[in-house]
């Protein structure tokens, strides 16, 4: 096998090919970084490249060549707000500029102890605060499909590195839409998991009761080897569910009609005024396909869906607020020079946050501050539990909910640019599973006319990924658009 | 209805932000216009609905409270700017 072709392969395809010694991991990783050093300077996918530590666990993956390790020596990049003890973590910000993890998280120490390298840290916007990596301190990240876009976000760094095949999996992180809707723009799959399913300890902490870990790659299988090792129960988050973790049998291909028995719904919410007309006949033509393969289809309501936007954007910046309380110049970070505390925490603080991230604490500040609580963080809470509502009762009549991942394909860099509610409209979709706690799955339905590509969510109970990747599988068992690549 | 200007001052000083007299006229701007937006909840009648407070389904789950070891002073302090006889070093709070 030529070594370019290394990166084409999937996860599966990497672990057969180590197993049958077609390769060694040094080559594997090896071909990665090669890639990486020819791509990146362009499309600035990554912040932090590990080459040094990635060939060594490569070297060390080939001295144990008949591991039973799932992903043994295969190449996995990492969200930079996760930390990974003796690598960088900034978050996209200057006010962590220089720290460097002293310790693991628990998503990613689980991806290591399985055989994983972790080859690098992804871009991100500041404080996963966004929908495009503009908003990171350290430069865009460029669409692969087209380089005068954006990848979407915040993980556009981890979907962009996906997209171009640096890596065949890459760890991402969904507040408010953060793995789907840039996975959506980059033409992967992306899986935002249940509240409490994957631990949040060593991810840096942004909206708590949102932030969910998840996984994107190129498919659901791939998807899916990667969810599968990370979820579960861990001790060191408190709000980590002891759920048991399925297995991943993604079902064959075999069957003719796989998903016989399945109920789909469609939200008629989700069809709104001003979703590009390609992005609705697009998911429109998948959810036929879902039934071509035995689902059943309904339209269903979610009827506090036009809520969801007002309720995330008073309660995510609220808890940011208090989460970002703790940059002040003293324990880690930069530190501004002046003679008292006092203008250390005013001084750090205004010059190492950017715009977006200072709008944000100041909304959640004012959310939350003497005389306005009630009036706006007690009622956002409210219409919360009126959302989850929806979808316990959605969920009593249909398995999934199919509905588009965000209303348009990959916008050009700088089209929102100081023009907040424009971005957040972004995340309109992809706001209301994080505020219910449910998951997610963004996966490429197919094109628009620039030939960007097109991303459908599906969005399952509580606990139910593994449903909402066996039906993706099948999804892309009768289709190919997951197999297209960019030209780069 | 808009912010002030002494209110996004207020905001400020309460987030710990210092901001220039540029920023302060366009986060009056940007803030104005978002918390507009959110105001669209007032419209929903919530006298009866509790409050989602966390993320969580089922109980929070604990440990057992048993001595477990962390990280040690030196890599705690390892990320900051300043530091003296293994403490955080910061400028006087008392004269």
């Amino acid at each position: 096998m030529i070594m370019s072709n290394l990166t084409d392969l999937t996860l599966s395809e990497m672990r057969a090919g180590l197993e049958t010694r077609k390769f060694s991991s040094r080559e594997l990783v090896g071909a990665a970084l090669d890639r990486i050093s020819r791509l990146d300077p362009a499309l600035h996918a990554f912040l932090h490249v590990a080459s040094e530590t990635a060939l060594q666990q490569a070297d060390q993956a080939d001295k144990d060549p008949r591991s039973s390790k799932p992903l043994h020596g295969i190449p996995v990049a990492v969200k930079d707000v996760l930390m990974v003890e003796g690598l960088p973590c900034t978050c996209g910000s200057k006010i962590l500029e220089g720290f460097i993890a002293p310790y693991t998280a628990t998503a990613v120490k689980r991806l290591k102890e399985a055989g994983a390298v972790i080859i690098g840290k992804t871009n991100t916007d500041e404080f996963a605060m966004g929908s495009s990596t503009e908003n990171s301190a350290y430069g865009v990240t460029h669409n692969p499909w087209d380089g005068t876009r954006v990848p979407g976000g915040s993980s556009g760094g981890s979907a962009a590195a996906a997209a171009a095949r640096y890596v065949p999996a890459a760890l991402g992180t969904d507040t408010g839409g953060s793995v789907r809707q840039p996975a959506s723009l980059c033409g992967v799959t992306g899986l935002k998991t249940t509240y409490g399913r994957v631990s949040r300890y060593g991810l840096v902490a942004f909206g708590s009761s949102l932030d969910t870990v998840g996984a994107i790659g190129r498919t659901a299988e791939d998807v899916a080897a990667v969810f599968s090792i990370m979820a579960g129960r861990d001790e060191k988050d408190a709000t980590s569910a002891d759920v048991a973790v399925p297995s991943m049998d993604l079902g064959g291909a075999q069957n003719a009609a796989p998903l016989r028995g399945l109920k789909v719904g469609v939200p008629k919410e989700y069809f709104i005024r001003g979703i590009q007309p390609e992005v609705e006949e697009k998911t429109r033509a998948a959810v036929a396909m879902l039934k071509d393969l035995g689902a059943e289809v309904r339209e269903i309501s979610l009827p506090h869906t036009e809520y969801a936007l007002p309720v995330y954007y008073i309660i995510a910046p609220a808890e940011a607020s208090a989460n970002l309380a703790r940059y002040d110049g003293i324990r880690y970070g930069p530190r501004a020079q002046a003679d008292s505390l006092w203008d250390v925490f005013f001084k750090t603080r205004g010059q190492k946050f950017g715009a977006e991230v200072a709008r944000r604490i100041m909304i959640g500040t004012y959310a939350l501050s003497a005389g306005y609580y009630e009036a706006y963080y007690g009622q956002a809470q409210k219409v919360r539990t009126l959302i989850k509502r929806d979808f316990e009762n959605a969920f009593r009549d249909v398995d999934v909910i199919a509905a588009p991942t965000a209303p348009t394909t990959a916008f050009k860099i700088g089209e929102h640019v100081n023009e907040p509610l424009a971005m957040y409209l972004e995340d309109v979709f992809t706001l209301p599973a994080n505020l219910a706690g449910v998951p997610g799955i963004s996966f490429n339905v197919g094109f628009d006319k620039n030939h960007l590509p097109i991303g459908m969510q599906l969005i399952g109970p509580h606990f139910r990924e593994d449903l909402l990747l066996q039906v993706t599988h099948a999804y892309q068992g009768v289709t190919d658009w997951h197999k297209q690549q960019p030209r780069i | 209805m808009p912010l002030s200007q002494q209110e996004v001052e207020h905001i400020a000083r309460l987030a710990r932000l210092e901001l220039s007299g540029e920023q302060k006229e366009l986060y009056r701007e940007q803030l104005s216009a978002i918390l507009d937006y959110i105001s669209k909840l007032r419209e929903l009648d919530t006298s009866d609905v509790p409050p989602t407070a966390g993320g969580g389904l089922a109980q929070m789950l604990l440990r057992d409270d048993e001595a477990h070891p962390g990280l040690a002073t030196g890599e705690l302090l390892s990320n900051a700017s300043q530091t003296e006889d293994e403490q955080f070093k910061i400028p006087p709070v008392f004269e």
